[in-house]
């Protein structure tokens, strides 16, 4: 049954991918990646990873496809000039090809039956203060690479803002729509909690502070478009102070054992799994707040161009 | 086989006939209003009647409990996701409902 299932992943993979490319509407596009990310997701559930599943899902499939289904509504729907698209064809397609062929043959060359890092990761968990091996590597072993990662999504969100300079303007206020309202107050709670959740299972189960802040991002969203909050405005303190509580505190528990005679990140062990937990917990915030950051607010109605709903 | 895996596997039969069903009409159902009706079925009925049989063979209360979870929030989102999709249908486009005529 398994053959099965991974078979029937493999085959509808590359078709869906081969069907957003070729597809004329840029709507249908966006549904059938919408499609492809959920069918991706649980491919990586099936190489057992459902960390990078959980991931792909909440932002990869989940955020990734309301933001491209808002642009849809900022921009005029016109059909791609297939003849450029023809001439440019031939060297796309040998681009494509050699690429695959390198990544083909880089994943062939990898010893077959190499353990990785896994045993070494295995063998020092106890020393990270973390149970699950996952957010041991992320924030612990590898935790520079996390601290910078944060930088760029800080410096993501910033340049989104320069890009769309016209969400900093204040939205009018929507009436009171019954049906939105009512969505967002069954909504919320659930996934506030589900964040929560989220962050507290990190540390023995799949789960942390991207997927945490990916689903509070998503409770935005529903704000955002439901028009109860208007996108969020670089100009005000409280979100200066979102993104920058997660970097500031991660940067100060990285730089605190300098003090002590110790490394840069080197987290005392006593105290690694509470810091951990509390770096995350900042870092969700951040992260959601940099994701949200992304979505412009609603379009501005055009006078007379079409019925306003 | 027991009279549990019976029951499990009448349900999943039942959710798999529903989803199909309803991925049917929405492919052959003439307006957006009746693909909606079709769409809803597939979200309410067939995946809780999957849900259920997955229920049944889970084998602990946590698990059965969670995946009746995933039912009730799909369940909330699919029923105001069709009243919004109909609404926007309705008001936006200004779409007519069929009038139940056959096409030529």
């Amino acid at each position: 049954m398994d053959v099965l299932l991974d078979g029937v992943l493999a085959l509808c993979l590359p078709l869906l991918a081969w069907l957003v490319l070729r597809t004329e509407s840029l709507s249908q596009a966006v549904v059938l990646f919408v499609a492809f990310g959920l069918l991706s997701a649980l491919g990586w559930a099936r190489l057992e990873a459902p960390d990078i599943a959980l991931v792909e899902s909440a932002v990869g499939t989940g955020l990734t496809g309301a933001l491209l289904m808002h642009t849809l509504s900022w921009t005029e729907e016109t059909p791609p000039d297939i003849r450029a698209r023809g001439r440019r064809r031939p060297w796309a397609l040998l681009a494509v090809a050699a690429s695959t062929l390198m990544l083909g043959w880089a994943v062939l060359a990898l010893p077959a039956d190499s353990p990785g890092l896994g045993p070494l990761v295995e063998a020092r968990r106890e020393e990270s203060g973390v149970k699950h091996p996952v957010t041991a590597v992320l924030l612990n072993f590898r935790g520079y690479d996390t601290l910078l990662e944060i930088a760029v999504l800080l410096v993501a969100a910033l340049g989104a803002r320069a890009v769309n300079p016209r969400s900093e303007r204040p939205t009018p206020d929507a009436g009171d729509d019954p049906l939105t309202g009512e969505l967002f107050r069954m909504m919320m709670p659930a996934l506030l909690l589900v964040a929560g959740y989220l962050v507290w299972v990190g540390d023995h189960g799949p789960g942390g502070a991207f997927q945490a802040g990916a689903i509070l991002a998503g409770g935005g969203v529903v704000a955002l478009l439901t028009m109860r909050m208007g996108p969020p405005r670089l100009s005000s303190w409280q979100v200066r102070w979102a993104l920058l509580t997660g970097p500031m505190l991660f940067i100060g528990v990285a730089v605190a054992p300098l003090f002590t005679g110790r490394r840069l990140l080197e987290l005392p062990r006593p105290y690694a799994g509470t810091l951990i937990f509390v770096v995350e917990l900042a870092l969700t915030v951040t992260i959601a707040m940099v994701l949200l950051m992304f979505f412009p607010g609603t379009r501005p109605p055009r006078a007379g161009a079409e019925g306003e709903p | 086989m027991s009279p549990l895996d019976f029951l499990s596997a009448a349900f999943l039969f039942g959710g798999g006939a529903f989803c199909l069903a309803g991925t049917v009409g929405v492919l052959r159902f003439p307006d957006v209003y009746c693909r909606l009706h079709a769409l809803t079925k597939v979200d309410n009925l067939g995946l809780g009647l999957v849900v259920v049989g997955l229920a049944l063979q889970s084998g602990s209360w946590a698990t059965a409990l969670k995946l009746l979870l995933v039912w009730f929030f799909v369940l909330i989102s699919s029923a105001f996701t069709c009243q919004l999709i109909a609404r926007a249908a309705l008001r936006g486009r200004g779409a007519a409902p069929w009038g139940g005529r056959r096409e030529p």
